[in-house]
Protein backbone atom coordinates (compact mmCIF):
# COMPACT_ATOMS: atom_id res chain seq x y z
CA UNK A 1 0.00 0.00 0.00
CA UNK A 2 1.08 3.68 -0.47
CA UNK A 3 -0.17 7.22 0.56
CA UNK A 4 -2.04 8.91 -2.08
CA UNK A 5 -3.01 12.52 -1.89
CA UNK A 6 -6.62 13.82 -2.05
CA UNK A 7 -7.32 17.20 -2.60
CA UNK A 8 -10.93 18.70 -3.27
CA UNK A 9 -10.83 21.45 -5.54
CA UNK A 10 -13.36 23.83 -6.94
CA UNK A 11 -13.73 23.73 -10.35
CA UNK A 12 -12.97 26.73 -11.42
CA UNK A 13 -9.94 28.41 -13.64
CA UNK A 14 -6.59 28.58 -12.34
CA UNK A 15 -7.42 26.32 -9.44
CA UNK A 16 -5.31 23.23 -10.64
CA UNK A 17 -2.35 25.21 -11.69
CA UNK A 18 -2.45 27.26 -8.30
CA UNK A 19 -2.32 23.69 -6.31
CA UNK A 20 0.30 22.55 -8.49
CA UNK A 21 2.29 25.53 -7.75
CA UNK A 22 1.95 24.91 -3.79
CA UNK A 23 2.88 21.46 -4.22
CA UNK A 24 5.93 22.49 -6.30
CA UNK A 25 6.87 25.42 -3.53
CA UNK A 26 6.43 22.43 -0.52
CA UNK A 27 9.82 20.43 -2.79
CA UNK A 28 7.46 17.91 -3.56
CA UNK A 29 7.36 16.38 -6.86
CA UNK A 30 4.38 14.26 -8.38
CA UNK A 31 4.58 10.94 -10.10
CA UNK A 32 1.08 10.70 -10.87
CA UNK A 33 -2.47 12.73 -11.34
CA UNK A 34 -5.79 11.87 -11.57
CA UNK A 35 -8.81 14.27 -11.66
CA UNK A 36 -12.01 12.88 -11.05
CA UNK A 37 -14.17 16.43 -11.80
CA UNK A 38 -18.43 17.09 -12.00
CA UNK A 39 -19.61 20.71 -13.02
CA UNK A 40 -18.84 22.43 -9.43
CA UNK A 41 -15.49 20.32 -8.20
CA UNK A 42 -12.88 18.48 -9.04
CA UNK A 43 -11.26 15.45 -6.79
CA UNK A 44 -7.67 15.30 -7.18
CA UNK A 45 -5.66 12.56 -6.58
CA UNK A 46 -1.97 12.44 -6.82
CA UNK A 47 0.88 10.27 -5.94
CA UNK A 48 3.98 12.17 -4.86
CA UNK A 49 7.29 11.88 -2.79
CA UNK A 50 5.81 12.93 0.75
CA UNK A 51 2.27 12.97 0.79
CA UNK A 52 2.13 13.78 4.43
CA UNK A 53 4.11 17.01 4.05
CA UNK A 54 2.33 18.24 1.18
CA UNK A 55 -0.95 17.20 2.98
CA UNK A 56 0.44 19.17 6.23
CA UNK A 57 1.54 22.32 3.75
CA UNK A 58 -1.93 22.63 1.50
CA UNK A 59 -3.78 22.58 4.93
CA UNK A 60 -1.51 25.91 6.22
CA UNK A 61 -2.38 27.41 2.51
CA UNK A 62 -6.57 26.72 3.50
CA UNK A 63 -6.25 23.63 0.75
CA UNK A 64 -8.59 20.83 1.85
CA UNK A 65 -6.16 17.79 1.91
CA UNK A 66 -6.14 14.15 3.06
CA UNK A 67 -3.81 11.65 2.56
CA UNK A 68 -5.76 7.42 1.45
CA UNK A 69 -4.12 4.27 1.28
CA UNK A 70 -4.58 2.69 -2.76
CA UNK A 71 -2.84 -0.30 -3.70
CA UNK A 72 0.11 0.11 -5.99
CA UNK A 73 0.66 -3.22 -8.47
CA UNK A 74 3.42 -3.72 -10.82
CA UNK A 75 1.83 -5.26 -14.05
CA UNK A 76 3.73 -6.53 -17.56
CA UNK A 77 3.38 -3.54 -20.10
CA UNK A 78 1.72 -5.63 -22.42
CA UNK A 79 -2.22 -6.16 -23.49
CA UNK A 80 -3.94 -7.82 -20.99
CA UNK A 81 -2.13 -7.09 -18.14
CA UNK A 82 -4.42 -4.86 -16.22
CA UNK A 83 -7.35 -7.58 -17.56
CA UNK A 84 -4.99 -10.34 -15.99
CA UNK A 85 -5.18 -8.19 -12.47
CA UNK A 86 -8.59 -7.45 -12.14
CA UNK A 87 -9.93 -11.14 -12.93
CA UNK A 88 -7.69 -11.83 -9.54
CA UNK A 89 -9.71 -9.64 -7.20
CA UNK A 90 -13.31 -10.21 -9.67
CA UNK A 91 -12.79 -14.06 -8.51
CA UNK A 92 -12.42 -12.78 -5.18
CA UNK A 93 -15.33 -10.45 -5.83
CA UNK A 94 -13.27 -8.14 -3.96
CA UNK A 95 -14.93 -4.37 -5.76
CA UNK A 96 -12.40 -1.68 -6.61
CA UNK A 97 -13.89 1.80 -6.10
CA UNK A 98 -11.31 3.25 -8.83
CA UNK A 99 -7.99 2.93 -10.18
CA UNK A 100 -6.14 5.11 -12.53
CA UNK A 101 -2.78 4.12 -14.38
CA UNK A 102 0.49 5.17 -12.49
CA UNK A 103 3.39 4.89 -15.25
CA UNK A 104 4.13 2.63 -17.94
CA UNK A 105 7.50 2.28 -18.87
CA UNK A 106 9.39 -0.58 -20.96
CA UNK A 107 7.91 -3.76 -20.10
CA UNK A 108 6.54 -2.52 -17.15
CA UNK A 109 3.85 -0.63 -15.76
CA UNK A 110 2.26 0.37 -12.39
CA UNK A 111 -1.42 0.32 -11.85
CA UNK A 112 -3.39 2.53 -8.84
CA UNK A 113 -6.54 0.99 -7.20
CA UNK A 114 -8.66 1.77 -4.22
CA UNK A 115 -10.14 -0.73 -2.47
CA UNK A 116 -12.56 0.73 0.19
CA UNK A 117 -11.99 -1.87 2.75
CA UNK A 118 -8.52 -2.33 4.49
CA UNK A 119 -9.52 -5.87 5.06
CA UNK A 120 -10.06 -6.33 1.55
CA UNK A 121 -7.20 -4.51 0.37
CA UNK A 122 -5.38 -6.87 2.62
CA UNK A 123 -6.91 -10.10 1.47
CA UNK A 124 -6.33 -8.60 -2.58
CA UNK A 125 -2.37 -7.73 -2.08
CA UNK A 126 -1.82 -11.49 0.00
CA UNK A 127 -4.14 -12.98 -3.47
CA UNK A 128 -2.00 -10.33 -6.52
CA UNK A 129 1.53 -11.65 -4.84
CA UNK A 130 0.04 -15.48 -5.02
CA UNK A 131 -0.54 -15.04 -8.23
CA UNK A 132 2.78 -13.59 -8.85
CA UNK A 133 2.31 -9.37 -9.15
CA UNK A 134 4.04 -7.38 -7.47
CA UNK A 135 2.50 -4.70 -5.07
CA UNK A 136 4.37 -1.83 -4.09
CA UNK A 137 5.20 -0.50 -1.07
CA UNK A 138 5.69 3.08 -0.29
CA UNK A 139 9.69 2.60 0.02
CA UNK A 140 9.62 1.08 -3.72
CA UNK A 141 9.15 4.54 -5.00
CA UNK A 142 11.67 5.94 -3.70
CA UNK B 1 -25.22 46.75 42.71
CA UNK B 2 -27.87 46.10 45.43
CA UNK B 3 -30.66 48.16 43.97
CA UNK B 4 -29.54 46.79 40.54
CA UNK B 5 -30.40 43.28 41.91
CA UNK B 6 -33.84 44.45 43.78
CA UNK B 7 -34.98 46.08 39.80
CA UNK B 8 -34.12 42.81 38.36
CA UNK B 9 -35.87 40.67 41.00
CA UNK B 10 -38.83 42.82 42.20
CA UNK B 11 -42.66 41.29 41.81
CA UNK B 12 -43.93 41.54 38.06
CA UNK B 13 -46.25 43.28 39.08
CA UNK B 14 -44.46 46.39 40.45
CA UNK B 15 -42.20 46.02 37.47
CA UNK B 16 -46.18 45.95 35.62
CA UNK B 17 -46.75 49.63 37.61
CA UNK B 18 -43.40 50.87 36.09
CA UNK B 19 -44.20 50.05 32.72
CA UNK B 20 -47.97 51.53 32.76
CA UNK B 21 -46.15 54.88 33.93
CA UNK B 22 -43.77 54.59 31.49
CA UNK B 23 -46.11 54.14 28.33
CA UNK B 24 -48.40 56.71 29.59
CA UNK B 25 -45.23 59.50 29.98
CA UNK B 26 -43.84 57.99 26.24
CA UNK B 27 -47.28 58.33 24.56
CA UNK B 28 -47.62 62.02 25.74
CA UNK B 29 -44.18 62.94 25.20
CA UNK B 30 -44.21 61.97 21.97
CA UNK B 31 -47.62 63.35 21.06
CA UNK B 32 -46.86 66.39 22.23
CA UNK B 33 -43.37 66.64 21.31
CA UNK B 34 -42.88 64.80 17.60
CA UNK B 35 -44.86 65.95 14.54
CA UNK B 36 -45.22 62.60 13.23
CA UNK B 37 -47.03 61.31 16.63
CA UNK B 38 -49.25 63.92 16.94
CA UNK B 39 -50.48 63.24 13.31
CA UNK B 40 -50.55 59.04 13.54
CA UNK B 41 -52.55 59.13 16.85
CA UNK B 42 -55.04 61.86 15.58
CA UNK B 43 -55.53 59.90 12.43
CA UNK B 44 -55.95 56.80 14.36
CA UNK B 45 -58.31 58.09 16.92
CA UNK B 46 -55.73 56.88 19.91
CA UNK B 47 -55.94 59.11 22.46
CA UNK B 48 -52.68 59.43 24.77
CA UNK B 49 -54.09 61.05 27.80
CA UNK B 50 -56.91 58.53 28.41
CA UNK B 51 -54.53 55.35 28.79
CA UNK B 52 -55.12 53.66 31.50
CA UNK B 53 -54.20 50.15 31.27
CA UNK B 54 -52.01 48.25 28.87
CA UNK B 55 -54.95 47.30 26.46
CA UNK B 56 -55.61 50.91 25.79
CA UNK B 57 -51.54 51.12 24.18
CA UNK B 58 -53.07 48.17 22.12
CA UNK B 59 -54.90 51.21 20.39
CA UNK B 60 -52.53 53.03 19.47
CA UNK B 61 -50.73 52.81 16.08
CA UNK B 62 -47.20 51.19 14.75
CA UNK B 63 -44.32 53.03 14.02
CA UNK B 64 -42.14 51.31 11.41
CA UNK B 65 -38.26 51.78 10.31
CA UNK B 66 -39.81 54.14 7.11
CA UNK B 67 -41.42 56.52 9.52
CA UNK B 68 -38.01 56.70 11.30
CA UNK B 69 -36.20 57.06 7.84
CA UNK B 70 -38.69 59.92 6.39
CA UNK B 71 -37.99 61.89 9.42
CA UNK B 72 -34.25 61.74 8.78
CA UNK B 73 -32.52 63.35 10.25
CA UNK B 74 -33.97 65.03 13.20
CA UNK B 75 -38.12 64.74 12.58
CA UNK B 76 -38.40 61.79 15.75
CA UNK B 77 -36.45 63.85 18.30
CA UNK B 78 -38.78 64.51 21.52
CA UNK B 79 -36.31 66.95 22.97
CA UNK B 80 -34.22 69.79 22.18
CA UNK B 81 -30.84 69.84 20.27
CA UNK B 82 -29.36 71.36 23.41
CA UNK B 83 -29.74 67.82 25.35
CA UNK B 84 -28.99 65.49 22.77
CA UNK B 85 -25.25 64.27 24.48
CA UNK B 86 -24.60 61.48 21.42
CA UNK B 87 -25.96 60.10 17.98
CA UNK B 88 -26.22 56.77 16.40
CA UNK B 89 -27.24 55.64 13.23
CA UNK B 90 -28.42 52.37 12.09
CA UNK B 91 -26.24 51.00 9.32
CA UNK B 92 -28.18 52.39 6.04
CA UNK B 93 -27.30 49.11 3.95
CA UNK B 94 -30.94 49.03 2.98
CA UNK B 95 -31.86 52.91 2.44
CA UNK B 96 -31.32 55.81 4.30
CA UNK B 97 -30.02 55.66 7.99
CA UNK B 98 -32.12 55.65 11.43
CA UNK B 99 -31.00 57.93 13.64
CA UNK B 100 -31.24 57.28 17.88
CA UNK B 101 -30.06 60.78 19.48
CA UNK B 102 -29.53 60.08 23.22
CA UNK B 103 -29.92 62.73 26.41
CA UNK B 104 -27.55 62.14 29.41
CA UNK B 105 -29.86 60.24 31.13
CA UNK B 106 -30.48 57.68 27.62
CA UNK B 107 -26.60 57.15 27.95
CA UNK B 108 -27.25 56.43 31.53
CA UNK B 109 -29.94 54.02 31.06
CA UNK B 110 -28.53 52.41 28.42
CA UNK B 111 -25.00 51.52 30.10
CA UNK B 112 -27.54 50.16 33.13
CA UNK B 113 -28.65 48.02 30.34
CA UNK B 114 -25.82 46.13 28.84
CA UNK B 115 -24.66 46.32 32.17
CA UNK B 116 -26.88 43.77 33.17
CA UNK B 117 -25.03 41.51 30.64
CA UNK B 118 -22.38 41.61 32.00
CA UNK B 119 -23.32 40.97 35.27
CA UNK B 120 -25.55 37.73 34.23
CA UNK B 121 -22.24 37.00 32.64
CA UNK B 122 -20.80 36.89 36.41
CA UNK B 123 -18.57 39.67 35.10
CA UNK B 124 -17.47 42.93 37.41
CA UNK B 125 -14.57 45.03 38.40
CA UNK B 126 -12.30 41.79 38.72
CA UNK B 127 -12.82 41.35 34.62
CA UNK B 128 -11.15 42.29 31.20
CA UNK B 129 -13.49 42.72 28.73
CA UNK B 130 -12.37 43.16 25.22
CA UNK B 131 -14.75 44.96 22.68
CA UNK B 132 -14.59 44.08 19.17
CA UNK B 133 -18.21 45.09 17.78
CA UNK B 134 -17.22 47.53 15.73
CA UNK B 135 -16.79 51.53 17.22
CA UNK B 136 -18.90 54.48 15.64
CA UNK B 137 -22.36 55.28 14.32
CA UNK B 138 -23.46 51.02 15.11
CA UNK B 139 -24.50 51.14 18.78
CA UNK B 140 -22.50 47.50 18.89
CA UNK B 141 -19.32 49.08 20.27
CA UNK B 142 -20.24 51.64 22.32
CA UNK B 143 -22.98 50.18 23.99
CA UNK B 144 -20.59 46.93 25.06
CA UNK B 145 -18.60 49.89 25.95
CA UNK B 146 -20.85 51.83 27.79
CA UNK B 147 -21.85 48.91 29.64
CA UNK B 148 -18.46 46.83 30.56
CA UNK B 149 -17.81 50.45 32.22
CA UNK B 150 -20.97 50.34 33.87
CA UNK B 151 -20.86 46.91 35.27
CA UNK B 152 -17.13 47.99 36.92
CA UNK B 153 -15.19 45.85 34.11
CA UNK B 154 -12.04 46.91 32.71
CA UNK B 155 -12.59 47.96 28.87
CA UNK B 156 -9.99 47.26 26.08
CA UNK B 157 -12.05 48.73 23.17
CA UNK B 158 -10.16 46.70 20.23
CA UNK B 159 -13.14 47.62 18.08
CA UNK B 160 -13.66 44.89 15.04
CA UNK B 161 -10.99 43.74 12.82
CA UNK B 162 -7.13 42.29 12.84
CA UNK B 163 -7.91 39.86 14.14
CA UNK B 164 -4.37 38.79 14.64
CA UNK B 165 -4.09 41.66 17.39
CA UNK B 166 -7.21 40.18 19.24
CA UNK B 167 -6.05 37.42 19.26
CA UNK B 168 -3.05 38.69 20.97
CA UNK B 169 -4.45 40.37 23.16
CA UNK B 170 -7.36 37.62 23.92
CA UNK B 171 -3.94 35.80 24.80
CA UNK B 172 -1.97 38.15 26.65
CA UNK B 173 -4.42 40.61 28.37
CA UNK B 174 -6.11 38.17 30.66
CA UNK B 175 -9.43 38.72 28.38
CA UNK B 176 -12.11 37.36 30.60
CA UNK B 177 -14.93 38.45 28.50
CA UNK B 178 -15.86 39.16 25.06
CA UNK B 179 -18.08 40.94 23.83
CA UNK B 180 -18.38 40.93 19.42
CA UNK B 181 -20.73 39.46 16.95
CA UNK B 182 -21.17 35.38 17.32
CA UNK B 183 -19.66 34.99 13.46
CA UNK B 184 -16.59 37.33 14.59
CA UNK B 185 -16.02 34.95 17.55
CA UNK B 186 -16.11 32.10 15.66
CA UNK B 187 -13.79 33.71 13.44
CA UNK B 188 -11.09 34.62 15.97
CA UNK B 189 -11.50 30.79 17.35
CA UNK B 190 -10.61 29.64 13.62
CA UNK B 191 -8.21 31.96 13.38
CA UNK B 192 -6.61 31.14 16.59
CA UNK B 193 -6.26 27.48 15.67
CA UNK B 194 -5.23 27.96 12.39
CA UNK B 195 -2.18 29.61 13.83
CA UNK B 196 -1.33 26.41 16.07
CA UNK B 197 -2.97 28.29 19.27
CA UNK B 198 -5.92 26.49 21.23
CA UNK B 199 -8.21 29.16 22.70
CA UNK B 200 -9.72 26.86 24.94
CA UNK B 201 -6.45 26.42 26.75
CA UNK B 202 -4.51 29.42 25.74
CA UNK B 203 -7.79 32.10 26.12
CA UNK B 204 -9.00 32.91 29.85
CA UNK B 205 -12.48 33.84 28.76
CA UNK B 206 -15.53 33.11 31.14
CA UNK B 207 -18.17 34.80 29.13
CA UNK B 208 -18.72 35.95 25.39
CA UNK B 209 -22.04 38.47 24.84
CA UNK B 210 -22.69 37.69 21.49
CA UNK B 211 -25.57 39.76 19.26
CA UNK B 212 -26.44 41.64 16.33
CA UNK B 213 -27.37 38.36 14.56
CA UNK B 214 -29.05 35.59 14.93
CA UNK B 215 -26.87 32.32 16.00
CA UNK B 216 -27.85 28.45 16.29
CA UNK B 217 -27.84 26.72 19.15
CA UNK B 218 -24.99 24.44 17.81
CA UNK B 219 -23.07 27.35 16.85
CA UNK B 220 -23.19 28.49 20.06
CA UNK B 221 -22.18 25.35 21.50
CA UNK B 222 -19.49 25.29 18.73
CA UNK B 223 -17.77 28.49 20.09
CA UNK B 224 -18.23 27.28 23.10
CA UNK B 225 -16.58 23.93 22.78
CA UNK B 226 -13.81 26.08 20.68
CA UNK B 227 -13.25 28.65 23.17
CA UNK B 228 -14.14 27.09 26.76
CA UNK B 229 -16.90 29.38 28.05
CA UNK B 230 -20.33 30.42 28.10
CA UNK B 231 -22.07 32.37 25.30
CA UNK B 232 -24.83 34.64 26.40
CA UNK B 233 -26.99 36.27 23.49
CA UNK B 234 -27.56 39.98 23.82
CA UNK B 235 -30.48 42.12 21.87
CA UNK B 236 -30.76 45.10 21.15
CA UNK B 237 -31.59 47.92 18.03
CA UNK B 238 -30.49 51.50 16.93
CA UNK B 239 -34.44 52.48 16.63
CA UNK B 240 -35.05 51.64 20.39
CA UNK B 241 -31.75 52.36 21.78
CA UNK B 242 -28.73 49.71 20.69
CA UNK B 243 -27.72 46.32 22.61
CA UNK B 244 -29.16 45.73 26.01
CA UNK B 245 -32.66 45.64 25.39
CA UNK B 246 -32.26 42.16 26.02
CA UNK B 247 -29.58 39.88 27.53
CA UNK B 248 -29.28 35.74 28.37
CA UNK B 249 -28.46 35.05 31.45
CA UNK B 250 -26.08 31.90 32.43
CA UNK B 251 -29.57 29.89 32.19
CA UNK B 252 -29.37 30.46 28.46
CA UNK B 253 -33.32 30.06 28.52
CA UNK B 254 -34.15 32.79 26.73
CA UNK B 255 -33.06 36.36 27.01
CA UNK B 256 -34.45 38.73 29.99
CA UNK B 257 -36.14 42.25 28.41
CA UNK B 258 -35.08 45.40 30.40
CA UNK B 259 -38.55 45.02 31.55
CA UNK B 260 -37.87 48.70 33.42
CA UNK B 261 -36.83 50.32 30.26
CA UNK B 262 -38.88 48.45 27.21
CA UNK B 263 -42.55 47.16 27.35
CA UNK B 264 -42.65 44.42 24.97
CA UNK B 265 -45.67 43.06 22.49
CA UNK B 266 -45.81 40.02 20.23
CA UNK B 267 -47.59 40.38 16.80
CA UNK B 268 -48.95 38.81 14.09
CA UNK B 269 -46.81 40.35 11.67
CA UNK B 270 -49.67 40.01 8.56
CA UNK B 271 -52.70 41.44 10.74
CA UNK B 272 -51.27 43.07 13.40
CA UNK B 273 -52.99 41.53 16.14
CA UNK B 274 -51.71 41.35 19.45
CA UNK B 275 -50.77 37.39 20.29
CA UNK B 276 -50.64 35.52 23.77
CA UNK B 277 -47.02 34.91 25.48
CA UNK B 278 -45.36 31.60 24.02
CA UNK B 279 -46.40 32.58 20.40
CA UNK B 280 -43.72 33.43 17.56
CA UNK B 281 -44.81 36.55 15.99
CA UNK B 282 -43.05 40.02 15.64
CA UNK B 283 -41.53 41.85 18.21
CA UNK B 284 -42.88 44.95 18.92
CA UNK B 285 -41.60 47.38 21.34
CA UNK B 286 -42.37 50.63 23.10
CA UNK B 287 -39.49 52.86 25.40
CA UNK B 288 -40.75 53.93 28.80
CA UNK B 289 -37.80 56.06 29.74
CA UNK B 290 -36.51 57.00 26.63
CA UNK B 291 -35.83 61.23 26.40
CA UNK B 292 -34.75 61.69 22.94
CA UNK B 293 -35.50 58.80 20.59
CA UNK B 294 -38.76 57.49 22.04
CA UNK B 295 -41.11 55.12 19.95
CA UNK B 296 -44.98 53.77 20.64
CA UNK B 297 -45.08 50.78 19.42
CA UNK B 298 -41.84 49.92 17.10
CA UNK B 299 -42.32 47.42 14.64
CA UNK B 300 -38.63 46.00 14.70
CA UNK B 301 -39.34 43.04 12.25
CA UNK B 302 -37.93 40.36 14.01
CA UNK B 303 -39.68 37.18 15.36
CA UNK B 304 -39.60 35.92 18.40
CA UNK B 305 -41.63 34.75 21.48
CA UNK B 306 -42.64 36.21 24.85
CA UNK B 307 -41.48 33.27 27.16
CA UNK B 308 -44.21 32.02 29.50
CA UNK B 309 -42.99 31.64 33.14
CA UNK B 310 -40.31 32.59 35.53
CA UNK B 311 -36.53 31.60 34.58
CA UNK B 312 -34.45 29.46 36.72
CA UNK B 313 -32.08 32.15 38.04
CA UNK B 314 -34.70 33.95 39.79
CA UNK B 315 -34.98 37.27 37.90
CA UNK B 316 -38.52 38.26 37.20
CA UNK B 317 -37.94 39.96 33.94
CA UNK B 318 -40.02 38.33 31.16
CA UNK B 319 -37.86 36.83 28.38
CA UNK B 320 -38.09 36.97 24.76
CA UNK B 321 -36.58 33.86 22.76
CA UNK B 322 -33.91 33.53 20.92
CA UNK B 323 -34.78 35.26 17.34
CA UNK B 324 -35.81 33.33 14.93
CA UNK B 325 -35.45 35.56 12.11
CA UNK B 326 -36.90 38.80 10.93
CA UNK B 327 -39.84 39.54 8.80
CA UNK B 328 -38.00 40.93 6.11
CA UNK B 329 -35.50 38.79 6.03
CA UNK B 330 -38.41 35.55 4.98
CA UNK B 331 -37.57 34.59 1.72
CA UNK B 332 -40.27 33.83 -0.90
CA UNK B 333 -39.25 31.05 -2.82
CA UNK B 334 -41.29 30.21 -5.67
CA UNK B 335 -44.38 31.38 -3.31
CA UNK B 336 -43.29 29.30 -0.64
CA UNK B 337 -42.15 31.49 2.62
CA UNK B 338 -38.92 30.81 4.41
CA UNK B 339 -36.84 31.52 7.20
CA UNK B 340 -33.41 30.99 7.04
CA UNK B 341 -33.18 29.36 10.29
CA UNK B 342 -35.29 26.77 9.23
CA UNK B 343 -32.69 26.08 6.82
CA UNK B 344 -29.91 26.28 9.40
CA UNK B 345 -31.70 23.74 11.59
CA UNK B 346 -31.23 21.21 8.95
CA UNK B 347 -27.68 21.78 8.15
CA UNK B 348 -27.21 21.77 11.99
CA UNK B 349 -28.03 17.96 11.35
CA UNK B 350 -24.98 17.02 9.36
CA UNK B 351 -21.72 16.91 10.90
CA UNK B 352 -19.95 16.51 7.64
CA UNK B 353 -20.26 20.53 6.40
CA UNK B 354 -19.28 23.06 8.81
CA UNK B 355 -21.73 25.96 10.11
CA UNK B 356 -20.46 28.17 7.69
CA UNK B 357 -22.85 28.27 4.13
CA UNK B 358 -24.30 31.13 2.04
CA UNK B 359 -27.63 30.67 -0.17
CA UNK B 360 -27.61 32.44 -3.33
CA UNK B 361 -31.18 32.96 -4.92
CA UNK B 362 -31.21 33.32 -8.86
CA UNK B 363 -33.24 33.37 -11.42
CA UNK B 364 -33.42 30.94 -14.41
CA UNK B 365 -36.27 30.66 -17.07
CA UNK B 366 -38.26 32.63 -14.66
CA UNK B 367 -38.10 30.44 -11.91
CA UNK B 368 -36.45 31.22 -8.31
CA UNK B 369 -33.01 29.18 -7.96
CA UNK B 370 -32.00 28.31 -4.54
CA UNK B 371 -28.57 27.55 -4.41
CA UNK B 372 -26.71 27.01 -0.92
CA UNK B 373 -23.43 26.68 -0.86
CA UNK B 374 -21.65 24.72 2.51
CA UNK B 375 -18.36 24.13 3.51
CA UNK B 376 -17.00 20.59 3.78
CA UNK B 377 -15.51 19.81 7.24
CA UNK B 378 -11.74 19.26 6.93
CA UNK B 379 -12.14 14.95 8.34
CA UNK B 380 -14.99 14.39 5.98
CA UNK B 381 -13.84 11.49 3.43
CA UNK B 382 -13.89 13.11 0.11
CA UNK B 383 -12.02 10.94 -1.29
CA UNK B 384 -14.27 8.14 -1.52
CA UNK B 385 -16.20 7.92 -5.18
CA UNK B 386 -19.21 9.37 -4.87
CA UNK B 387 -18.90 10.78 -1.12
CA UNK B 388 -19.71 14.08 -2.35
CA UNK B 389 -22.11 13.69 -4.84
CA UNK B 390 -23.93 11.55 -2.13
CA UNK B 391 -23.72 13.94 0.83
CA UNK B 392 -24.88 16.94 -1.40
CA UNK B 393 -28.00 14.57 -1.90
CA UNK B 394 -29.07 13.63 1.26
CA UNK B 395 -29.07 17.28 2.31
CA UNK B 396 -30.86 18.28 -0.77
CA UNK B 397 -33.37 15.61 0.48
CA UNK B 398 -33.36 17.00 4.08
CA UNK B 399 -33.72 20.73 3.12
CA UNK B 400 -37.13 19.64 0.14
CA UNK B 401 -38.79 17.72 3.71
CA UNK B 402 -38.15 21.05 5.70
CA UNK B 403 -39.12 23.64 2.84
CA UNK B 404 -40.93 22.09 0.69
CA UNK B 405 -38.85 23.73 -1.91
CA UNK B 406 -36.03 22.30 -4.49
CA UNK B 407 -32.39 23.32 -3.44
CA UNK B 408 -29.63 22.96 -5.15
CA UNK B 409 -26.50 22.21 -2.72
CA UNK B 410 -23.19 22.79 -3.30
CA UNK B 411 -19.86 21.37 -1.09
CA UNK B 412 -17.21 23.76 -1.43
CA UNK B 413 -13.67 23.76 0.23
CA UNK B 414 -13.58 24.64 3.56
CA UNK B 415 -13.06 27.83 4.32
CA UNK B 416 -14.16 29.24 1.03
CA UNK B 417 -17.21 31.33 1.61
CA UNK B 418 -16.08 34.33 3.07
CA UNK B 419 -15.95 35.45 6.72
CA UNK B 420 -17.21 38.48 8.14
CA UNK B 421 -15.97 41.03 10.45
CA UNK B 422 -19.56 42.11 10.84
CA UNK B 423 -22.51 40.62 9.95
CA UNK B 424 -22.53 36.79 8.43
CA UNK B 425 -23.66 37.47 4.76
CA UNK B 426 -25.60 34.40 4.71
CA UNK B 427 -28.06 35.41 2.17
CA UNK B 428 -27.13 36.56 -1.62
CA UNK B 429 -30.05 37.36 -3.52
CA UNK B 430 -29.24 37.95 -7.58
CA UNK B 431 -32.57 37.11 -8.25
CA UNK B 432 -33.65 40.55 -11.00
CA UNK B 433 -29.92 40.65 -12.22
CA UNK B 434 -28.89 39.96 -15.37
CA UNK B 435 -27.38 36.67 -15.51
Amino acid sequence: MIDQLTVLLENSEGRLAKLARSIAEAGINMQALTIADTADYGVVRIICSDALGAKRALEAEGYSAMVTKVSAIQIPNRPGGLADLLEVLDDLDIPVEYGYCFSAKDDLAVDVLKIKLPAEASKATFALEGAGFKVLRQEDLA
Amino acid sequence: MGDQEDILTMPHDRIEEIQLEGIKKTVVRCYENIPFYKRSFDEAGFDPYSVRDFDDLRKAPFVTKQDLRDAYPYGMLAVPMGDVKEIHMSSGTTGVATVGAYTQHDLEAWSDCFSRGVRYAGGGPDDVMQICYGYGLFTGGLGAHYGGLASGATVIPTSAGNTERQIRILREMGTTILACTPSYAMHIADTAISMGIDPAEEFHLKAGIHGAEAFSDNFRAELERKLDYKVLDVYGLTETMGPGVAVECLEQDGLHVAEDHFFCEIIDPATGEVLPDGEWGELVITTLDREASPVVRYRTRDITRILPGACACGRTHRRIDRLHGRTDDMLIIRGVNVFPSQIENVMETFDEVSSWYQIELTTKNYLDVVTLKAEVNPDFDFDSTGAIDQLQRQIQGALKTALSVGVKVRLVEPMSIPRSTGKAKRIVDRRGENL
